[in-house]
């Protein structure tokens, strides 16, 4: 895709019905967003991109009063990334592709299904990372079949990307071994260079109780720490949620299967059943517009219902 | 024969020593309370017992066992955790330091019910 112009900008942010922001980016990309839609931006420099973030699919799951439309979801999802005018640089999907099940054929035929239904997309770059219901029964064998591997880095008009696997090990951890791959990757980064981490549950202690930790997430973390632009991007939780740890920014997705409540919200953690009355509410993608040179990700959140 | 008394002493203090050193520590064994076995099995995708009860400051050993694949068992709030291996037994001694409810959970995942594998540790006064 070539720069993003205000017009296409201003077109892209009206899909979902208006423009979230991400609170820890704080008020300067807010201003920034203003500037746009004012008229008053500076030009955007030529490396300026976005990419959109979609998460939590869980195909194969079944539940009608969590989602009647369980097996139009995703479906709806490609259609509404197909219809942005300006389409992003490519995408990424946050994990938990599939829903999990014990049958190892079941898995694979899920997996079919999900790469196919997304093989519809227009953007031709698409960046899979598992999550633990695609990946933890079989240690991310049959997920690899699919997807390839599961831990990697790309590179993207001077953004480094980092595809961390916290998932694959059903002890939710990320693991020495893993550890050492990404200390080495980092080796190679200025201390200034552009940072974004892909991972599937967040890398610190969300709320540990419900699973929404990784275990040595803080080992990560200490080794993203001397790397002064770092933004991580996530999913797991099925909502949009915001931390700073330092200066590295966390930011969840919404799920494009069913919403979980708050941390610690509700003494026990279950989907939030289905409103007939506002359909699809709580589910959700996000377009990410990477202003490279300030090293600030605009989050837009866009919806399903079209409104 | 007065270095043959000496030897004799000294081996006669030896054998009280042993005598009564052997004696204080059955003595204490028998004073300590034993520790209250509490076990508890995990299977796809509970813990049995749910719920368990305990007493602040009361030791007790917590006995795991799996019934089917790995589990994990953890108790946040007072840092324990542990791998359920099946055909393996887990055991964690364990004295509550606090009253109030306590979450539990399998933290290795098991499945499609795994995040409703939880229960409760209720310690009371």
């Amino acid at each position: 895709m070539g720069e993003m112009d205000r017009r296409g900008f201003i077109k892209l942010a009206g899909l979902g019905g208006g423009i979230v922001f991400a609170s820890s980016l704080g008020l300067n990309t807010l201003g920034s967003v203003l500037d746009y839609a004012n008229g008053y931006a500076g030009k955007k420099v030529e490396k300026d991109f976005y990419f959109v973030q979609l998460s939590d699919t869980h195909w194969g799951f079944s539940g009608p009063k969590v989602n009647p439309d369980a097996e139009g979801t995703l479906k709806k999802a490609v259609q509404v990334v197909n219809s942005l005018e300006e389409q992003p640089d490519f995408i990424v999907f946050t994990g938990d592709l599939t829903h999990t099940t014990d049958d190892v054929q079941v898995r694979k035929d899920r997996m079919a299904q999900f790469k196919d239904i997304v093989g519809r997309l227009k953007v031709p770059t698409v960046h899979f990372m598992a999550g633990e219901h695609d990946a933890s029964l079989d240690r991310g064998d049959a997920y690899q079949q699919f997807f390839g591997k599961l831990n990697y880095t790309f590179d993207h008009k001077d953004v480094h990307f980092i595809v961390l696997d916290n998932v694959s090990d059903p002890g939710a951890i990320v693991g020495d071994s893993q550890l050492n791959w990404l200390k080495a990757d980092l080796k190679q980064q200025k201390p200034d260079a552009r940072i974004v981490v892909l991972t599937h549950r967040p890398l610190f202690d969300l709320y540990p109780d419900w699973d929404w930790a990784t275990k040595d997430g803080a080992a990560v973390i200490d080794a993203l720490m001397p790397h002064t632009n770092v933004t991580v991007f996530y999913g797991h939780i099925h909502q949009e949620h915001h931390q700073m740890t330092g200066h590295i920014a966390h930011h969840s997705a919404k799920s494009l299967m069913f919403p979980l409540p708050a941390p610690g919200s509700v003494p026990k953690k279950a989907a939030i059943p289905w409103d007939a009355s506002a359909p699809y509410k709580g589910l959700g993608l996000r377009n990410i517009e990477a202003q490279v040179r300030q090293a600030k990700y605009g989050i837009t959140e866009l919806n399903l219902s079209g409104g | 024969m007065h270095r043959k008394k000496r030897v004799l002493i000294a081996g006669a203090l030896f054998i009280t020593a042993t005598i009564v050193s052997g004696l204080a520590f059955y003595v204490r064994a028998d004073a300590l309370p034993a520790e209250r076995e509490i076990h508890i099995t995990a299977k796809k995708f509970e813990f049995t017992p749910e719920t368990i009860t305990l007493k602040k400051g009361e030791p007790v050993v917590l006995v795991l066992s799996s019934q089917d694949r790995k589990h994990g068992f953890h108790l946040r709030e007072f840092g324990i955790r542990a791998d359920v291996n099946p055909g393996e037994t887990a055991r964690i001694q364990f004295t509550p330091n606090k009253t109030g409810k306590f979450i539990f959970s399998c933290d290795v995942f098991c499945g499609e019910g795994h995040e409703d594998m939880t229960g409760t540790m209720v310690v009371t006064e």
